[in-house]
Order: C-alpha cells, then structure tokens, then sequence
C-alpha cells in the first residue's frame, strides 16, 4: 500500500492504494468522482480522458501511485461559480452527446487541448477529436461543438 | 481488466533505477516508462510483472538534447516533445511528419520514443525511425553501459536485444545533413491505428542524382528494416519516377514471408513510391 | 387498425408545434455534461461485493471439472459458484418471436455439461472488490474436452444435442406464384451475399447491481435498460418471488442499440447473490468481456434469385438464407431470422415471394438484435439484387427503382406476409416522390458529372444509392402517467426506457404541446417498475410512436381535468378556457393569466372540499394501442473514392433521407440519422467480429474491433421527411431511431462497385481494403 496525495479539481486527496489501483479506478471509486467515465481500460476509447497538469492523458492507463503530487482535472472541476464552461455550453447547444457515456472524455480532450491551442485549424482538430470514440452522435455536432466553443474561448 | 498486483518503485536517480531494476528483473520485474503499452497489456493479463520500476521521476531522464551531431532522447521523452521543433534542420521535419502517426494526442502525452523502441512493435514508427537513420540504443546494467546500433537492437517482433536487467537511458539520432530529404508514408485502417504498413527515406539530391539513400519499410514484416535492394536502385540515378519505381519494386522483391504477399507486395510498393514522392 | 382509449382524442395538428417540432435543448443534458450522470457503474451500495464471471476459453467441449478450491482460498472471496450451485434456476426464457422447439437452445447462466462458444460464463465470484475478484477468477481451473466446433451457418447442420440438430428452425415465407413467376421472367439474376458478424457495441458496457432490502422484502436491480418489466416478472419467476417483491432502475444508459437491456446470465447471477449471500452485489462488465459475451448480430448469407419481365419489373424473390444465430438462442428467439425474412421485400412492389432462413447455431457468441436488425442485412442483399438487374438489363439503376417502388396511390400496401407476428402494411408513403428530393439535394447530377471529370483525370471515385423500408413503433400497448403537483411542476411516468436516445425530451415535448406547459417543467420518470405497473420499454424504435401516443392522450386529458377544475373556480365554460405556459386563460385572451395550474393541482388535492367523493389528484394514466407497425422509410446516396493501392475505402460524401411522419425533435431525429450512419459505416467497412478455425474469438479488444473514428467520418446530410405522417397514431410518428443504419452498407457496397467500375464486385460486408485491392489494377 502507498500513501499519495494529489489535487483533483483544486482539492487536495490523500488516499492509500495498492500500486495496481489505476488512477481512474481511484478517481471514479475513492474520490467518488464518477463523471469520468470506462469504456474499455485499454486506451483506445479516450472516456476517462483527464487532465494531468494541464495535458489530456488516459486515466485508465496510469497508476492512482503516479498521481502523487499532481495536479489532475475532471469534467466535475469544468462548471465555476454555477455556471458551464463554454464547452459544456456548447455541447448542450450543438446537440453534440446522446447518451452522454462518451461526453466527459470528449469534453476534457477539448478543454486541454483548447487552452493551449486555441485557435486550433480545423485538420489538426480533427485528429485530435479522433483519439475518442462515441458510438452514438457521429460525431459531426461534436465537432462543431468544440469550433463554437473554441471561438468563445479564444482571447 | 484490472492488472494483477505487482511492487512498485520509484527510483529517484539512474543509479537507484538501475539496481531496483537487477534486483526484481530476475523476478520478472519491468520498466515502467510512459506505460502506454504495458498498461494496457497488464489491464488483458497478457502482462503480469511482479515489481514495475517506474522511471517518470527519475532526474534527468527527460532530456532532449541535440549533441555532436547527434539528438539524444532520453527515456522519458514522450513522443509529444518529438514535434519539429525537437531537433533542426531535415530531422526535426522528419520528426514532424512521423509523429502525428503514432497514437492519439492523450497517448503521445505519455507514451516515450524509448518505449517504443523497447517495445518493439513490428509497426512502431520510432522503431522504423531508428533502423532508418541507424540510431544508437544506450543500455545500462550493474554491468556497464553499451551502445547497440538500432538494427541489432531490433530483434524482430517484440524482442530486443536488451537484457532483462538492462534500461534503456538514451537513444541518439544522427542529425541530417541539410540537404537531405525526408518523406514519410503510412497507411493504418483507422486515424492513429497501428501501420498496416509504412515507409521512411531519406536522400540527398547531389549533382543532379540520389546520394545517400536511405529506405526503410515497416508493418509488413516482423520488425522494420532499411531496405538495401531499394537503396542500391535508386543511388546515383535521377530521382524520377522511373528510379522509384526501380526503388519500390527492389522493396517488394526483398519481402520475406507474409500472410498475404499479394497485398503486402502492393503495399510496400505504394509506401515506398508514395514516401518518396513525398520527400521530392 | 390502432384503436385509442374510448375518450378518443383527436389527432394532433400537422406542422410545427409551440414546442413539438422544434430543435429545443434536451433535458438530459444538463447532468450529462456535468458528469453528474448515474451509468450502471455509478450505482455503488455499502457492503457491496465484485462479481466477476469465469468465462469458457474453448469454443466448444465437454466440461469434465471445474476446481474451485485455489479461488475460494483467496482471502476476500467469499463465494464462488459453478453450475452446481445454480442448478435450481432455468436458463434464460425467450421474450420474442417464440417458436416452437427452440427451448432446447436456451442459455443456461452457468454452462453445465458442455460450453459452447468462448466467454460461455462457466463459475462467478464474488470478493470485497473487483481486483480480488478478478485474481480469484484467474485461479479456477476448467478441465475441458475440446469438441469439434461448427463456425459456418452455411456448412450442413450438426448436432447440438443428442435429438437436437443446429438447425432448430427454418423460417418460411411465401406468397404468389413464385415458380410460375421463375418460369416466365425474362431473366433471373442469382447472387450469393453475405453480411458479416458485427453488434452494437455500446461505449458502456452491460452492468448489473443487486440488493436485497430486507426490512421491505425486495430486491432490487440497478443498471437496467430497454425492458425492466418484462424483465422484473422474468427475474421474479426464475427466482420465485412475487413480481411486487423485486424492482428494477434505470439510471442512465451508455447506448443500447438492441443488445442492452436484455435478460443476460449475469443479471439473474447477481440477483440470485444478493438473496443468497446477503449483500449488494455489482457486476460490470469489462470491454474484453463485452466483445464475447454481449449479442453480437448481423451475420447472415443469402442465395438470392431474382425474376423480372423485360422492362425490369420484380416478378417474384425466391431468398434462401443462413443466419448464423451463434451459440444459444437468447430472449429474442428467432426474431432477427423473421424479420430478414418479413422485411425483405423493402418498398418493392414484389408480386410473388419465397424464403426459407435458416436459423443455425454455431459456437459462437449468441446473436440477437442490434439497430435495425434484419435491415441492415436485407437491405443489402435487396438493393444488390437490384443493382445487379440494372446492370443485367442495362438500366439505370434509379430509372429501375421509379419503376418498382410502391407508388403513394398504392398505400397502405399490403404485402401477404407477417413479421413479427402482424401483417406487414405499408401504412403511407411516397417513395418516389423522396428519391427524387434526395437526389436533388445530393446533386446527384452534378455529381455524376463531376465523377466524370475526376475518373478522366484518374482518380477512382464512384456513387451510388438504396432505398430502405423501415419499421417501428412495435405494439402493443404502452402507457404513461402525467401528475401535476401544487407547484405546477409535471411528473410523466412512462413505462418505456431511456437508452440515451433522447426519449425524456420528446415525451416532455409532445406533453408540453398538448398541455400548454413549459417543457422544462417536466420530470419524466422511466424505466422503473415500481413507479409504473406495466411498460413495454424501448426497442424497435417503439418509444415515440408508442408511450409518445400515450403522452399525448394523457396530456389531453390532465388538461381536460385542469380546465374541469378551472371552469368550476371561474365559473366559467371550460370550452370557453385554455392552458398557456402554466396558466389557465380565456382562449379568446391568452396573454391574461386566470388561475396557475399550480392551483388548480392544489385545489383538486385530496382534502380539498371540491374533491369531496372523488379521486383527487389532478392526474391521468391513458394507454395506447396498436396492432400493426409503421413503416418510416428513406434512400441514402453516397460517394465514395477508392485508393486502387491500399484498397482503402473513403466515404466523401453521404445523404440519408429519411421520412419520419413527424420529426418531435428534428436535432434529435438528426443526431439519430448521423449516429445511426456512423454505426452502419463500422458495419459497411469496418467492424467484424472474427474467429480463428477453432472458434477462438480475434475481435477482443477495441485495437482490432475497429469503431469509426472522427477521421473516417464524411460529412453527412440529412433530408429528414414529414410527408407522410402515419395514419396509425395520433401524432403521425413513425420512429427515426434505425433509418440512420438501414441503408449504410448496400449504399456504400453500390458506390465502391461504381468507383471499380465493376457491377456486382462488392458481395460481402464489411468490405475490406484488401478484397476492394484485388479488384483495382496495378498502382501507377
Ligand atoms: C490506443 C493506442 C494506440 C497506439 N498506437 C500506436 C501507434 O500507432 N504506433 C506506435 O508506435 N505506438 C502506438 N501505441 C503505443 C504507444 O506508442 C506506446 O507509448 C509505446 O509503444 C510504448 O512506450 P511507453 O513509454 O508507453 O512504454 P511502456 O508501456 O511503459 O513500456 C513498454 C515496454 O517497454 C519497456 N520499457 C519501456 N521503457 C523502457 C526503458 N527505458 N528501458 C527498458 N525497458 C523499457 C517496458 O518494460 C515494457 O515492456 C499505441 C498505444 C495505444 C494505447
Ligand atoms: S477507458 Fe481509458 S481509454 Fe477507454
Ligand atoms: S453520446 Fe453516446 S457514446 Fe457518445
């Protein structure tokens, strides 16, 4: 067992894990943050895209024990002061989830790559929406979801 | 899909990684590196080491450097940092033009150019990277540190040739000269699949025709390899499309055995001719 | 025909409502977005155990032992099971399309002499946790006698039990003269086609969680999706309870798609553990389990031949197919068989029909439903054959369509054959008058021109179209229950369910029209049984047309209550009074608010003195009813260009064209179409479950089953149609949920023969890059 400590949204968790323990296993269960979401637990569906220190990473392909001492970031840490994020906004506006399973992924895939990127061009976001898989939209309304928010979000 | 348990450390320096690690290799123990592989191999059971001597905090270990002639990787390195701007001149383009292949954006924040090297996926593109520009592989054991040269570091597929107790430290690429040209060709089923196949070349126009050709194919076979047949066509022609064809059929000829020769003869040709039409 | 309740209310308006009809944001999102959301993982109850199921790693054998020792010794197992312990409970039971002698075939929930396909549950554990459980898994040690394994449908039957062969059943259908119409045609066109093994696949996978609350003798079952009533009496028969005594919840639902939902062996294990050892218990299902143990669908052959007259007229289809049901027969029965076979014939006028569907058992994974199930498949096989006429008869392939479609004098259309147990009527339509919109929109001319030009300069690039039949809004009945509380806020109560599809908004839309309230302001209350007595949930594309009828009769008359109530307080007509926004107005001046529906709701409570020797409350249940379906239907055009190396298959451009009735939400119904196409384009060119020659399973992870990513996405259109509202309801809806999917992969398989320049080329799904390879030239 180790004992680690890290931020999830701004709050600061210590818990004690086993090394297997995966870091979304230890967001979803000991945080009990369950926005983030499995689909597969071997990195290809992109549903428990979180970001660490500020990048996109799969959460279901690091070790909760990695986390000690960083700073991670879920789609509950999204919403400030009551009101949505401009992607959140966006995705409800651009009818861009159904079943919502694939949105939180979806929505800090974006987050993370549009705060360093905004003015992202429209080929380089493609591939960058393609690493997340969603079995229901489509994925056109995501697409222009995330081009509607980036325009907000641009300085 | 939960992995079996293992020990977990987390060395601090190379020389505490170094022995962690030639205590529990004995032990199956493995390198944890961007774990973008491992992870999803222990998650299927397929892996199930005892100990994990995870090398992210290592000081040190996420250098990237260009030096005499030479840019060196270390192995933290993820495959993100290897955009253009990561070495100068042809290089850092080549960089640029391999590495949106490989995976997705989430994943090339994590996984490692040694990694893959180490991993030795019969489709990596570093792998294919490497034996291309005949990378050197730097291995370090309570034994010392050799240098391997990347074609016999690649074994074939999923083996390399370091030892259990070995981690790798650096991986260093040849700069190229300024005239060289770079081209790179993938062909994968979906966006940032794994290659079905792909090519790298490099060569220099020089008084007209093809100097120090460089050609390598990946995907087809078991590990990715330079192709001397096609090198030997090309050299010293005109580079038009009559002596890439020469080139592609040379690649094609000098296929071992696959599942279906008929389509990997087609692709290999493709990637070769599209790679060098591309680095025209 | 459909009859409504006695108190018939009209039907409703054409054209766009205040609310129905309109692009209004959905009601589920807000939660969704936030990660706010309760998927089955989400459900968590203190004390719960991790169930995790050991799965049969040979496709077929005799199952000599299993030991079980080394995985109870594990500490933090508290209970491992084998079918000795579960002896006590029948396999799992068929919902639909029952036919005689198949209960042979039923699944068992834990194998007992014989397994039959890999990722056949064999023992469960329960431990503290699911990594515990998962190490004790691992430990059980399966002894088993390998059998020789059956992989192909096609291949001569073999023998599933002693007295039992794999061909339970053959599904037959005939009409018409169908060797009279063979021995006059001007020619007949044979074809051998296959569809290949591919499911739903949704981004969450299956999960169940059980407990049992003792203090009120219940058990209950979270997780749940599609069918929680039939499913709650299944459950409380196998288990030998009272159906009052055990509930089922939905939360929210990753994507059903057909395969979720249904009565699997894990969610009568869990149940069956939380009454034995006294403790919730969760089981989620991990993505490497999924691709073997939830339905896979689709795959089936057809040996098709075809007649016509010289003018390219159907004079009869005579259709001989395998469909390859996999290992056991599960709740579906022989369902997707009878509807390959009902709805083949599409929009065609077809004089004369034969088929006979084999339904064969292989060991496999068992095959049920999945979005547009038999459709997608027939419709293949049904636009190739008419692709293949075209060519044979050198028509256009449009020009032979205009002469074979149903035309709107000829609705409804009866077709002498019954699927799903009622008579297939194709209740309205104009068929023609849709290809001729989608070809305009596409610029199908324009198009053709510009292939033209792109072939000259050497580019392969091709076009092509099918028409598709759809069908929905399965009956029989369905009912919903509208309250309105003293706050004016409404409660909907629906015996349907939520599969993500958006089913909460379009009730609240369709009751909001017919009340005069905020949409917003309603709570809709779904796939629960212990708020609702019956439901028949959501299949089939079933939930607008059905439980939407029934929202629209209960909303009218919680309405005619209100306004009761009102006239009464006002001491007015209530013909004289209408609902707006929440308020009761005089018709003849809306904008001046009267009296809140809020107190209406409070004045009509149970102590107050105007309900004195009534029921109170200001609700109503209404059900509806329907004995036959209706037929939505739609063309899809696409192009595609080939690269004659690699053999890769891009899709450029698409249209789906689809006439829904009524569209309640028409960015819903859009977001149906563009979804429903994505998941047709993984069946047309790249998801397939795929086995080895011992029936090991190759698909078993997300690298090799192979899901359309953004990248392979072209942009889609859609042309979505009201001009044919169903005569069958009284909103005239006739279900968007697969139109999206029909069409996919016989549009596509016609648009690469186009870009090969080779009739007939593409004769299996999914069409794979090295097959369209060998049939390109040499690369130049
Ligand atoms: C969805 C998905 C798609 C992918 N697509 C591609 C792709 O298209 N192309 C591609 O090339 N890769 C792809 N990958 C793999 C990815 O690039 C991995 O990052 C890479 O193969 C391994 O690097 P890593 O740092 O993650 O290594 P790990 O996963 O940490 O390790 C891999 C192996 O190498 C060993 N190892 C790692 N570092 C060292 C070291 N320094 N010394 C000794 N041994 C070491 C480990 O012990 C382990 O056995 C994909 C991965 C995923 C999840
Ligand atoms: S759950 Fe992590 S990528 Fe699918
Ligand atoms: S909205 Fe259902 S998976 Fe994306």
């Amino acid at each position: 067992m180790h004992d680690i400590a890290f931020t999830l949204n701004g709050r600061p968790w210590s818990l004690r894990v086993e090394p297997r323990r995966t870091l979304v296993d230890a967001i979803r269960d000991d945080c009990g943050a369950t926005g983030t979401h499995i689909g597969c637990e071997h990195g290809v569906c992109g549903a428990c895209t979180i970001l660490l220190d500020g990048e996109p990473v799969r959460s279901c392909l690091m070790f909760a024990v990695q986390a000690d001492g960083r700073a991670l970031r879920t789609v509950e840490g999204l919403e400030k002061d009551g009101a949505l994020h401009p992607l959140q906004r966006a995705f409800i506006d651009h009818h861009a989830l159904q079943c919502g399973f694939c949105t939180p992924g979806f929505l800090m895939l974006a987050v993370g790559v549009l705060e360093r990127t905004p003015n992202i061009s429209d080929e380089a976001l493609t591939d960058v929406l393609s690493s997340n898989l969603c079995r229901c939209t489509g994925y056109q309304n995501i697409v222009r979801a995330v081009r509607a928010a980036a325009e907000e979000m641009a300085p | 899909m939960k992995p079996a348990a293992f020990e977990y450390h987390m060395p601090r320096t190379v020389e505490e990684a170094v022995a962690i690690l030639a205590r529990v290799a004995p032990l199956d123990g493995r390198v944890l590196a961007g774990g973008q592989t491992l992870v999803p191999a222990m998650a299927l059971r397929l892996a199930r080491p005892s100990h994990l001597v995870d090398i992210n905090r290592v000081a040190g270990f996420d250098r990237l450097d260009v030096r005499d002639g030479m840019l060196e990787i270390g192995p933290c390195v993820r495959h993100a940092a290897l955009d253009r701007s990561a070495a100068p001149g042809p290089l850092g383009r080549l960089l640029g033009l391999v590495q949106p292949h490989i995976a997705h954006h989430p994943i090339r924040t994590r996984g490692t150019f040694c990694g893959s090297l180490a991993n030795a996926d019969a489709a990596s593109e570093w792998c294919l990277t490497a034996v291309a520009l005949d990378a050197r592989i730097e291995a370090r054991s309570g034994r010392g540190t050799r240098s391997i040269p990347a074609d016999a570091f690649l074994l074939g597929y999923m083996t390399t040739s370091l030892e259990p107790d070995e981690l790798l430290v650096r991986a260093r690429l040849p700069l190229l000269p300024d005239d060289a040209r770079v081209g790179f060709y993938e062909y994968a089923r979906r966006a940032g699949d794994f290659a079905q196949v792909m090519a790298l070349v490099t060569y220099a126009v020089r008084g007209g025709v093809v100097a120090a050709p460089r050609i390598a194919l990946g995907g087809l076979e078991s590990r990715p390899r330079r192709m001397a047949g096609a090198e030997a066509a090309i050299v010293g022609r005109v580079p038009d499309a009559l002596a890439f064809r020469s080139a592609a059929d040379a690649a094609a000829d000098a296929l071992g055995p696959t599942e279906d020769p008929d389509y990997a003869r087609t692709l290999a040709t493709t990637a070769v001719l599209r790679a060098l039409a591309a680095a025209a | 025909m459909s009859k409504a309740v006695a108190d018939a209310p009209p039907r409703l308006a054409p054209g766009k409502g205040r609310v129905l009809g309109q692009p209004v944001a959905r009601l589920e999102d807000g939660p969704l977005v936030r990660g706010r959301g309760l998927f089955a993982a989400d459900v968590n109850f203190p004390r719960q155990l991790a169930m995790r199921v050991v799965r049969s790693q040979i496709a077929h054998g005799r199952l000599v032992s299993l030991d079980t020792a080394e995985a109870r010794a594990l500490p933090g197992v508290v209970a491992v099971w084998t079918a000795a312990e579960v002896s006590d409970i029948p396999p799992i039971p068929f919902r639909a399309t029952k036919v005689r002698g198949l209960e042979p075939y039923c699944q068992p929930i834990l194998a007992r002499e014989r397994v039959r396909y890999v990722g056949e549950p064999i023992a469960v554990v329960f431990a503290e946790d699911a990594y515990i459980a998962e190490d004790a898994a691992d430990l059980v040690v399966a002894e088993i006698d390998e059998l020789p394994v059956v992989l192909d449908a096609a291949a001569e039957p073999a023998e599933f039990l002693p007295g039992n062969s794999t061909e339970p059943t053959i599904v037959r259908k005939e009409y018409g003269d169908v060797d009279a119409a063979f021995r006059a045609a001007h020619a007949v066109i044979e074809l051998d086609l296959s569809v290949g093994r591919h499911s739903g696949v949704p981004m969450e996978t299956r999960g169940a969680i059980a407990r049992y609350v003792a203090a009120h003798d219940v058990l209950e079952l979270h997780g749940t999706a599609k069918k929680q009533h039939w499913n709650r009496d299944e459950i409380a028969r196998l288990l030998g309870r009272p159906p009052t005594g055990v509930h089922l919840f939905e939360g929210h639902v990753g994507g059903g798609f057909g395969v979720r939902g249904e009565l699997y062996p894990e969610d009568l294990l869990v149940c069956l553990a939380a009454m034995r050892l006294d403790r919730p218990v969760k089981w989620i299902e991990d993505r490497r389990e999924h691709l073997v143990a939830t339905n896979h669908s689709r795959q089936q052959r057809h040996l098709i031949r075809g007649a016509v007259d010289a003018d390219g007229r159907l004079l009869a289809i005579d259709d001989v197919f395998f469909h390859d049901q996999g290992a056991y027969v599960r709740t579906h029965g022989a369902r997707v068989a009878d509807l390959a076979a009902g709805m083949l014939p599409g929009p065609y006028r077809l004089p004369a029909y034969r088929v006979a569907g084999h339904f064969r058992l292989t060991n496999k994974t068992p095959a049920a439903t999945y979005r547009a199930p038999g459709r997608f498949e027939t419709t293949f096989v049904r636009e190739r054959l008419m692709d293949a006429i075209a060519v044979r008869l050198d028509l256009d392939p449009i020009e032979l369509r205009r002469r074979n479609l149903v035309t709107e004098a000829e609705m409804p259309h009866v077709r002498p054959v019954d699927t799903l147990g009622v008579d297939v009527v194709l209740d309205s339509g104009d068929y023609i008058g849709l290809m001729d919109q989608a070809l305009a929109q596409f610029g199908w001319d324009a198009v053709q021109r510009d292939l033209t030009a792109r072939r000259a300069a050497g580019d392969c690039v091709g076009a092509g179209l099918a028409f598709f039949v759809e069908k929905s809004g399965l009956g029989p009945s369905d009912g919903v229950r509208i309250s309105i509380d003293a706050t004016g806020g409404v409660e909907l109560v629906s015996g349907a369910a939520s599969v993500g599809q958006g089913m909460e908004t379009a009730l609240a839309q369709i009751c909001a029209e017919a009340l005069g309230v905020d949409y917003r302001r309603i709570r809709v209350v779904r796939g629960r049984t212990d708020r609702i007595e019956f439901g028949n949930g959501a299949h089939a594309s079933r939930v607008t047309v059905m439980s939407g009828s029934a929202t629209y009769h209960a909303a009218l008359a919680v309405r005619g209550m209100a306004l009761d109530t009102a006239a009464q307080l006002l001491q007015a007509r209530p013909e004289d009074l209408a609902i707006e926004d929440g308020q009761v107005v005089r018709a003849a001046a809306p904008g001046v608010p009267l009296i809140a529906l809020a107190e209406v709701a409070r004045q009509m409570g149970p102590n107050s003195p105007l309900m004195r020797g009534r029921t109170p409350g200001l609700t109503a249940e209404r059900w509806f009813y329907s004995e036959h379906m209706t037929y939505p239907y739609g063309v899809h055009l696409a192009l595609v260009r080939i690269d004659r190396a690699t053999g890769e298959v891009r899709v450029e451009k698409y249209l789906v064209a689809n006439d829904v009735g009524r569209a309640v939400n028409p960015m819903m119904v859009e977001g149906q179409m563009v979804g429903g196409f994505a998941q047709g384009l993984g069946g047309a060119l790249f998801e397939e479950f795929r086995y080895d020659e011992r029936g090991q399973p190759l698909s078993t992870t997300f690298a090799d089953y192979l899901i359309p990513t953004l990248s392979e996405m072209p942009a889609v259109d859609v042309l979505i149609a009201e001009d044919a509202p169903s005569p069958l309801n009284p909103l005239g809806v006739k279900g968007a949920g697969e139109g999206g999917t029909n069409a996919v992969g016989a549009a596509i398989a016609a648009a690469v023969d186009d870009a090969l320049r080779r009739p007939g080329a593409i004769v299996s799904l999914p069409i794979l890059p090295r097959t369209v390879r060998r049939h390109t030239e040499e690369p130049t």
